[in-house]
């Protein structure tokens, strides 16, 4: 509810001030790839595409009142299942398509975004190393103490996110390698929730996506390597997924000019500014 | 013409809980036909595994609202027994200046206090991560007590205004007034009082949220992290509206939704008894 009230405050406010700043900040050449083009853009999927695309949207159907752009949310698979029926033309996942996916619809995948997840600690935590079996023991509930691990002797306490979220499903299933979260993990309901409650926990151990790292919190390396975006980008970090935009066959028109848009060099600010990495 | 409009109003309220009620029913059907009911009422969340039990959101619910109301109740009980007599006339009125003011502010504020407050209190001076039942619990009683206190002051001063210069007149000290004659007069009004405040608690969403921990778990202590029904429908919503872990959504709604009914409805015949026992 309060979610819902504040998207429609921002969405009120962003409409009064965009019009007023567009003028200044819109540079030549932004939208070239729509001029003349008139129609509708249905996208569906992969929520933690949803900053970048809601953004995009905002922009381009500002400067081109003939083009509408509506995004659903649904997650990845939903988002694989709509654009390959037909009923969108771009479906969002946060992972790779699976080769009975592609083989079955005919799609084809751009990666625009690359979305790291690290361990992170209270800043007051000791431990500066945690390898991926440690971390497993850890949520699965088999390490319990700070000890074990290097830290002060106390209890650890354990923070999760709820199963809607794709940090979670990344972490899950790249650095647990699906094994177990412990039933009395805390659920926390976003990264933001995350980051308040270790900042305050000198005990807790929880992850977030690495755009929301921050000196309120500490990520310990992970086997010995710092979960920075340059590690993540050059592939030294490997808890990290792409974020997907999939169309059926070759993009065309409208959607091909979305896609171009999304990687171009606007399209990377709004991605940088979601906390993500933009990919070429 | 004024009549009409207010028949037409009463009409559109009661349709739209009727509607919520079919609503919700309807989008709950495939999980108690399909055979997925004993996997609902069964003690394990975890949805990556395929199990869906809901009963600990069920336990966690009761165990945070029926606590609260043991401790929000009394006090407000107390607080108007202070406001009305039993406390110096000149605390009356800040007093109930400030459980009005409590009244306004929003849950989220309470919410947010408590992160930074109690919870790190909890955490440092007992045990555990302080996201627990005990926070909630303290905190949630803290956002009921002045609905409670306020529906009770509005019934002691309405029987005090009928009755207020009798007493007088009796010789009856302010004390006396309020316990043997205010009180016992006022017994529809506590009900009713309890009944809201119990609504209020249960169907809260955000202090659970933010403070409870939200594991779904039987807790074994106070200090353990529970998940209300509530709060299991925000944290779950999200999730691919496809999955069974949705629509096991709609049977938590259809239960608390049953359960604020049957509260309504209890209230309702405890009125009427009470009714034919003073005619």
């Amino acid at each position: 509810m309060n979610k819902l009230l504040k998207r429609i405050t921002v969405r009120m406010v962003l409409s009064l001030v965009c019009p007023m700043l567009l003028a200044g900040t819109a540079s030549a050449g932004e939208f070239d790839g729509f001029a003349g083009k008139r129609g509708q853009i249905n996208i569906a999927g992969g929520t933690a595409h949803i900053p970048v695309m809601k953004n995009a949207a905002k922009r381009i159907m500002q400067a081109n009142p003939g083009i509408r752009i509506s995004i659903a949310a649904g997650g990845s698979g939903v988002g694989v299942q709509k654009v390959g029926e037909g009923l969108v033309q771009i479906g969002n996942t946060g992972r790779a398509l699976s080769d009975d996916e592609i083989a079955k619809y005919g799609l084809k995948s751009y990666a625009f975004a690359l979305d790291g997840v690290a361990t992170v600690v209270n800043p007051k935590n000791k431990v500066n190393n945690l390898t991926s079996a440690q971390v497993q023991a850890i949520f699965a509930g088999r390490i319990t103490n700070w000890k074990a691990v290097g830290g002060r002797d106390a209890p650890i306490h354990l923070y999760t996110r709820d199963e809607a979220s794709g940090t979670r499903e990344v972490f899950w299933e790249k650095l647990l390698k699906k094994g177990a979260i412990a039933d009395n993990a805390n659920v926390v309901a976003s990264n933001g929730a995350m980051k308040t409650a270790l900042a305050g926990d000198p005990d807790g151990i929880g992850y977030v996506s690495i755009g929301h790292i921050d000196k309120t919190i500490k990520a310990p390396r992970l086997d010995h390597v710092a979960p920075s975006q340059k590690n993540a980008l050059s592939g030294k970090y490997p808890i990290v997924r792409k974020l997907y935009m999939n169309t059926k066959g070759e993009p065309q028109g409208l959607t091909a000019a979305f896609i171009n848009y999304i990687k171009g060099p606007a399209g990377r600010k709004m991605t940088i500014d979601a906390g993500y990495l933009p990919l070429n | 013409m004024t009549v009409r409009l207010l028949h037409c109003a009463a009409a559109v309220s009661a349709l739209s809980v009727l509607a919520i009620f079919g609503f919700l029913l309807w989008f709950s059907l495939p999980v108690f036909q399909g055979g997925a009911l004993a996997a609902l009422f069964s003690w394990h969340w975890r949805p990556m595994q395929g199990e869906f039990g809901i009963l600990p959101m069920i336990a966690g619910s009761l165990c945070l609202a029926l606590p609260t109301m043991l401790i929000a109740f009394p006090v407000a009980l107390g607080l108007c027994a202070f406001i009305h007599g039993m406390g110096p006339a000149w605390a009356a009125r800040p007093l109930i200046g400030m459980v009005r003011f409590m009244t306004s502010i929003p849950t989220v504020v309470y919410g947010l206090v408590s992160v930074f407050l109690l919870v790190p209190l909890l955490r440092s001076s007992l045990s555990g991560s302080g996201f627990s039942w005990l926070a909630a619990m303290l905190t949630l009683s803290l956002l009921v007590l002045p609905t409670i206190v306020l529906i009770l002051d509005n019934q002691f001063r309405m029987i005090q205004s009928e009755i207020g210069l009798g007493a007088l007149a009796l010789g009856l000290t302010p004390a006396q007034q309020l316990l043997r004659l205010t009180l016992p007069l006022s017994s529809r009004g506590l009900l009713m009082a309890a009944a809201l405040g119990f609504g209020r608690a249960i169907g809260d969403t955000l202090i659970p949220l933010m403070l409870a921990g939200n594991a779904p778990l039987l807790p074994h202590s106070l200090l353990d992290s529970i998940r209300t029904l509530t709060s299991h429908i925000a944290l779950v919503v999200a999730t691919d509206s496809q999955s069974a872990a949705y629509s096991s959504l709609f049977a938590c709604g259809l239960i608390l939704f049953i359960a604020s009914f049957l509260v309504n409805l209890g209230l309702h015949d405890l009125r009427n008894v009470r009714r034919k026992g003073h005619d």
